[in-house]
């Protein structure tokens, strides 16, 4: 099994798609990072005029935590995308080439190949978050330094700069599993499909059609949108309250993990009946 | 007469290393395979003829569980399939339909990774020797994207062969190839049997590339066998149209109406005789009119393969 995740890893990484992903991160995180550098302290004092008329802000307020904090914000909006580009060619892109009848007449069952993908598309998830964060953290604390975090919300919070590394940990464990869910989403419409466009334009139509179902006050939707994996994909923000609301992050933990199972589940039952014909 | 013995037991001794029975399939309402029951020996190159649709990819796919049939059984080696798949795939090697390997990775690259999930020996040693055996040593590291489809396609011998497989299954192997290509292929399989002593299984829809390669054959058409045997034995016994010319054709008809042969003729013209007979029957003609003091000119089988393979399907 190592060695066919090895041999996944591989491919992966030869392809154009994979770094064409991962560039794209790099790209956006550098914009936007050039964006606070030149024009963040009027963002800044438009986000907290309110709050200037009772308090007095003092020291770096925009700091690298706080960059770090936005970034991830508006990435994992985008990183959906990017992630559904690779991980939902991880099945179709061999039935579209063809190459999925050599590797289904090796001696290795398809329980071991849809394994082996699906342990690389959560790799690939991983590798994407770990990238944003490090980036976003990195270059925003060596362009902005360190500082106290500001968190607009309900109520203001204010994070004591010690307490931030901890939290941005948990944040961000959290959102690979939020990055997850989309990549076994992303791998399960690729398991239905030969074309590649096919599961990267399913997955962005899930995510999409949930946001907006969520958003609608209507009876039937408010009983089952509690289960809409959208509404806890950006929940690794609990870790930036005080104090943390352990029940709802067990309660987004859970039924995000409960997405990656029922996903992986329906991938491998599918795979397993499925007539190769391509 | 020993040497008779003993190519008799060769014969009857030959173990079954595939066996099909009964085997279906159907997609929605077309039926694509149709109880179809064949058997492949140890030795064997078994062609696999039918027209385009007549249901051997379908049944190729199944015999790799590619494709799960409706009904009917699979034996591999002696196991059934899909029950010990896994096991029995190590000791098989195939190309379904045409080779398709990942471009943007070298020949090499390819190999080692469909040798790696094969449990093949993946040292360059191997890998060089596999591709030098087809022909591919040069271009070991060039992208396959580059490779034109007949090096496609001796890749994929490669592959087949990286884990020294027993049985070879090759799905026409010859399509989309010029006839430089079709014969490179036809002569690589026939290496694969004769010095390497590969099984092999070879679809076509082309009747005369099956009789250039298989030993023996089955002609299936609408899923179903039509017939199944030893390659030589089903083209002589059919009967084809056989153009005698002969110095004198006056005197070449009336030992033809006096023989055997008087309810066989088609038409003549000049010193040209026209008979529809077997190929076992043409000697015995041709002795006859030499023992008349008739010189034969020439000999044409007019009938063509495709003919044959066409008044069955």
């Amino acid at each position: 099994m190592l060695q066919l995740i090895k041999l996944e890893i591989f491919k992966l990484y030869s392809k154009g798609r994979s770094w064409i992903a991962l560039s794209a991160l790099l790209f956006i995180i550098v914009v936007v990072l050039i964006a606070m550098y030149s024009e963040g302290e009027e963002l800044m004092a438009m986000g907290t005029q309110s709050l200037q008329d009772s308090f007095m802000l003092e020291g770096n307020v925009i700091n690298g935590y706080l960059i770090t904090y936005l970034i991830q914000n508006a990435m994992l909006v985008h990183v959906p995308l990017l992630l559904a580009l690779v991980c939902g060619d991880l099945i179709s892109g061999e039935a579209s080439t063809g190459t999925i009848r050599f590797l289904l007449t090796r001696k290795v069952s398809r329980n071991q190949i849809i394994i082996s993908k699906f342990i690389t598309a959560l790799f690939y998830s991983t590798v994407m978050v770990t990238l944003m964060m490090v980036l976003s953290l990195g270059l925003g604390v060596l362009i902005f330094g360190k500082g106290d975090m500001i968190i607009l919300k309900d109520v203001v919070y204010i994070i004591d700069e010690n307490t931030v590394p901890m939290r941005m940990f948990y944040a961000y464990l959290f959102s690979i599993l939020g990055m997850a869910t989309v990549a076994s989403l992303a791998f399960m419409f690729s398991a239905f499909t030969q074309s590649n466009v096919t599961p990267i334009v399913m997955t962005m139509v899930v995510i999409v059609a949930f946001t907006i179902l969520s958003a609608l006050n209507i009876e039937f939707f408010n009983l089952i949108k509690k289960f809409f994996f959208t509404n806890y994909m950006n929940n690794w923000k609990l870790f930036f309250e005080d104090p943390f609301n352990k029940e709802k992050i067990i309660r987004s933990v859970v039924i995000l993990l409960s997405h990656i199972v029922i996903f992986f589940s329906i991938t491998l039952y599918y795979f397993n009946k499925k007539d190769i014909q391509s | 007469m020993q040497r008779t013995y003993y190519l008799l037991s060769t014969i009857i001794m030959a173990e079954p290393i595939l066996k099909v029975s009964n085997l279906s399939k159907h997609f929605g309402s077309f039926q694509a395979v149709n109880g179809l029951s064949l058997q492949v020996n140890d030795g064997d190159v078994y062609g696999f003829l039918g027209p385009n649709g007549a249901g051997k990819s379908t049944t190729i796919r199944m015999l790799l569980s590619l494709i799960y049939p409706d009904a009917g059984e699979i034996e591999l080696f002696g196991k059934s399939i899909p029950k010990h798949r896994n096991e029995v795939m190590q000791h098989v090697g195939a190309i379904v339909e045409k080779p398709d390997f990942y471009g943007y990775l070298s020949a090499y690259k390819n190999l080692e990774i469909f040798g790696k999930m094969q449990g093949a020996d993946v040292s360059k040693q191997n890998i060089n020797k596999t591709l030098n055996w087809v022909g591919l040593e040069s271009r070991s590291l060039s992208k396959v994207k580059t490779f034109s489809q007949g090096m496609k396609q001796r890749l994929g011998i490669a592959q087949a062969l990286l884990h020294n497989p027993k049985l070879i299954i090759l799905d026409e192997p010859t399509n989309g190839l010029d006839p430089q290509g079709m014969f490179e292929i036809r002569e690589m399989i026939q290496r694969l049997n004769k010095i390497e002593k590969k099984t092999i299984i070879i679809s076509s829809h082309i009747l005369n590339e099956v009789e250039l390669i298989a030993n023996r054959m089955v002609i299936i058409n609408k899923g179903k066998a039509i017939v199944e045997g030893n390659v030589i034995d089903l083209l002589n016994s059919e009967l084809m149209q056989v153009i005698f010319e002969i110095t004198d054709p006056q005197k070449g008809l009336q030992v033809i109406h006096n023989s055997p042969f008087a309810t066989k003729v088609k038409f003549t013209e000049s010193q040209f005789i026209t008979l529809e007979m077997t190929k076992n029957e043409v000697p015995i003609l041709n002795r006859l009119f030499i023992e008349n003091n008739i010189d034969v000119l020439s000999i044409s089988p007019v009938r063509s393969l495709e003919h044959y393979f066409l008044s069955l399907t």
